[in-house]
């Protein structure tokens, strides 16, 4: 293709990722890096239904006189990502310094509000990515081998959990595992525990996440997988099945090297989708329980105050996060296209 | 344009229509459009805004739990989407913080004389917000439980524990004690009003310098402790709606809930005979010797946007103090609240709110940086009533905290 038609050709989409995705996190970028002015307090008396207080409030004039002079806040630089919500460097240091013991400093460290969100993130993201493959796989020959009659209806219903809206879904699991739900009261009866309640039982509740988690998106590699099944080579089977290989051997050999460009695929977007897990921890009043970086961007954003610079820099952690766990996945990639 | 997204947009239109009614109100021009929360006494007064519509004034109102994501949003443009934000007295702090609202001071020498003084939010001599409801959270309990116990309803959250203790061992119920303690907001107000009761101050006077690590804020964090030991495991997860579905469920003989949800309560839906005909509201309790009321009392009130014309600002102020004038009470609407407004007559559900009051119960704290800790707090505090770590650590994780957020925001060096 020559120059010209090939600069034309991509060019639309070229601008599209410009503005809406290169822009936006460019302003997050800047945003990150800027705090609030400092705010002019002053005291006042303030008078309603319940009488007279002394009270304290902003001088909006002061304040609107710094803004005008510098519309993007005060420079801060990196310390919004060193402060406490997020790297929390002199906490960190203070914690090594003081701890008696690497358990200490764990302990410690899982204290402050960034490594707490990293420690279920990752746990979540290494557990849920494999299980969500294997068994999207599994499905995938399974419903591969039943009669084709049945088919069509069996990939309906395997794909619902994906077709359901992630907030409802975890909802309805919500309630199901409720100490008065149909899951919650089934675990009682089989723990014996009359009291066991997973809502209050954190390691309860991380798995209740993660296997919400998988449920949700096994769907999702499961029909890449079954799409990938039907340009398995036919003839390579069939030799495969004369040489007397067995039904395992043929799928080790034979489906599963056919298979591994969709793996790639499927482990990339997994692995971006579980970084970001967010609605199961909404809808389960996880917070106490289990938080991630999504979920501290949406705390600093929806309180009565807002904390943008605090939210921006989560942002900008969360797309380096991104970042290094698919390094390794986007290195291999580049490395097979480069030797074809 | 396809026809369902034309059918869609049609729609969208003839709701947004449905809140717009024909009369007068004197008025000839202007817009009003009001953002506020989704609850019955809040749609009374829209609905109240909304008969000035007519010649030239548009009414329109967009009442929704998530009022607080989008109300500053809508007024910080010029000229404002939402000519008027109705907001609590927690909420108001962010709009008077980002300079969005206007002075009510002209608006009422010349339309509003006639609003009682005791109505208006008056902040550094300028009135800022006309309030038209209060609120406050008090005692809730099962009369026909407490005289099976031979128990007078409790004054203090003492007495509720050792009731609590009575209706377990006699093994009525479990788990008697309900309470809205979801992490987050609501575990932070538990916790303000625990705090309050036990005489703590927030912040050093005068200064944005947070100061709850101290004996009144392990107290008070004890207390609630003690408190989660009768409440259903599930707790950390229950906010004021699933506390009052395990009351309607007839799990729960006492609780600290929200004046504004009694009435729930106390109809003859979702619940059994025996719970809504039993269900008797007392006034809030204190603790550990204290007289000042674990509690505290909030209003509902209006604000006119900065960014818009005078002649909407005008529209605005005439079209809400239709909202809130004694015509808007009728059988239906006498019980949603504990109105402000002449001609209100107290039903048995808003006994709560009035003993409330009576027993000097403080607001809560309108101060620019008060919505920070309430976030601290509600993200800080889980983990002590789970039992990860002591009271110190989490008042000490959410001073912390607020710091961290407050140096940010510019309320700190």
């Amino acid at each position: 293709m020559k120059h010209k038609t090939f600069f034309w050709f991509v060019f639309p989409s070229v601008l599209a990722m410009l503005v809406f995705i290169a822009l936006p996190i460019l302003s997050v970028i800047v945003q990150s890096l800027h705090v609030e002015h400092e705010q002019v307090i002053i005291e006042v008396e303030n008078c309603g239904p319940f009488g007279c207080t002394q009270s304290t409030k902003i001088d909006t004039a002061a304040t609107e006189a710094l803004r005008a002079a510098q519309p993007l806040g005060r420079w801060a630089g990196l310390t919004t990502y060193f402060d406490r919500g997020h790297l929390a460097l002199a906490e960190v240091s203070a914690a090594w310094a003081s701890a008696d013991g690497i358990g200490d400093f764990l302990g410690q460290l899982m204290n402050l509000p960034f490594y707490k969100a990293m420690a279920f993130t990752l746990t979540y993201t290494a557990i849920v990515t494999p299980l969500t493959i294997i068994f999207g796989f599994a499905i995938a020959v399974a419903v591969n081998s039943v009669a084709r009659m049945v088919r069509g209806p069996l990939i309906f219903f395997t794909l619902l959990p994906m077709i359901v809206t992630p907030l409802v879904g975890s909802l309805i699991l919500f309630w199901m595992i409720d100490a008065r739900g149909i899951i919650g009261t089934a675990l009682q009866w089989a723990a014996g525990d009359p009291d066991l309640s997973v809502k209050a039982s954190t390691p309860l509740m991380w798995i209740m996440l993660m296997v919400y988690g998988v449920w949700h998106s096994a769907p999702f590699a499961f029909i890449v997988y079954y799409a990938g099944l039907q340009t398995v080579n036919q003839d390579t089977l069939e030799s495969a099945m004369i040489d007397g290989a067995s039904r395992w051997e043929r799928i080790r050999y034979v489906v599963l090297p056919h298979l591994m460009p969709l793996t790639t695929f499927i482990a990339l977007i997994q692995l971006m989708d579980n970084f970001r897990v967010f609605e199961p921890i909404v809808s389960f009043s996880a917070q106490a329980h289990a938080t991630s970086l999504s979920w501290a961007i949406y705390n600093d954003l929806g309180g009565e105050t807002r904390q943008l610079s605090s939210a921006a820099a989560t942002s900008v952690l969360t797309i380096i996060g991104v970042s290094i766990l698919l390094s390794p996945v986007l290195i291999r990639t580049w490395r097979d296209f480069a030797r074809k | 344009m396809t026809i369902w997204t034309k059918t869609a947009l049609i729609t969208g239109f003839a709701l947004l229509q449905g809140t717009t009614a024909m009369a007068g109100c004197g008025l000839t021009e202007g817009r009003v459009s009001i953002v506020g929360n989704e609850f019955p006494a809040i749609q009374t007064v829209a609905a109240g805004a909304a008969a000035c519509a007519g010649d030239g004034v548009e009414v329109k109102s967009n009442l929704t739990a998530d009022h607080q994501k989008i109300n500053l949003a809508g007024m910080t443009g010029n000229p404002a989407e939402y000519t008027s934000a109705i907001i609590a007295n927690s909420s108001i702090v962010a709009l008077m913080n980002e300079d969005v609202i206007r002075p009510l001071d002209d608006l009422i020498a010349e339309h509003g004389a006639d609003i009682p003084t005791k109505q208006l939010i008056t902040i550094d001599g300028k009135v800022m917000a006309v309030a038209f409801m209060a609120n406050a959270q008090h005692l809730v309990y099962r009369k026909d439980i407490l005289a099976e116990i031979g128990v007078e309803p409790p004054k203090t959250y003492e007495e509720m524990l050792a009731a609590a203790q009575m209706i377990r061992d006699k093994g009525i119920m479990p788990n008697p004690v309900g309470g809205a303690f979801a992490a987050g907001w609501n575990l932070a107000e538990e916790f303000v009003n625990m705090y309050i009761g036990t005489g703590g101050e927030f912040f050093k006077p005068g200064t944005a310098e947070v100061a709850i690590n101290n004996e009144a804020g392990v107290k008070a964090l004890t207390v609630m402790k003690s408190l989660t030991e009768y409440m259903n495991p599930d707790f950390l997860t229950h906010d004021s709606n699933a506390t009052s579905a395990e009351w309607e469920a007839g799990n729960v003989a006492l609780m600290n809930m929200w004046g504004s949800r009694t009435g729930v309560l106390m109809d003859t839906e979702g619940s059994a005979e025996v719970v809504y005909s039993n269900t008797t509201v007392g006034g809030p309790m204190t603790v550990g010797g204290g007289t000042t009321p674990a509690s505290t009392l909030w209003w509902d009130g209006w604000t006119v946007a900065k960014n818009i014309s005078d002649a909407d600002a005008k529209a605005t102020f005439v079209a809400l103090k239709n909202g809130i004038s004694p015509s808007i009470l009728n059988d239906e609407t006498m019980g949603q609240a504990v109105w402000m407004i002449d001609g209100y007559q107290p039903a048995p559900v808003n006994d709560g709110v009035f003993a409330a009051i009576a027993a000097g119960t403080k607001p809560y704290p309108m101060l620019p940086y008060m919505g920070l800790l309430h976030t601290a707090l509600g993200d800080n505090l889980a983990e002590f009533l789970q039992g990860k770590e002591s009271a110190e650590q989490a008042l000490a994780d959410a001073e912390a905290a607020y710091t961290a957020a407050a140096r940010e925001k510019g309320f700190l060096k």
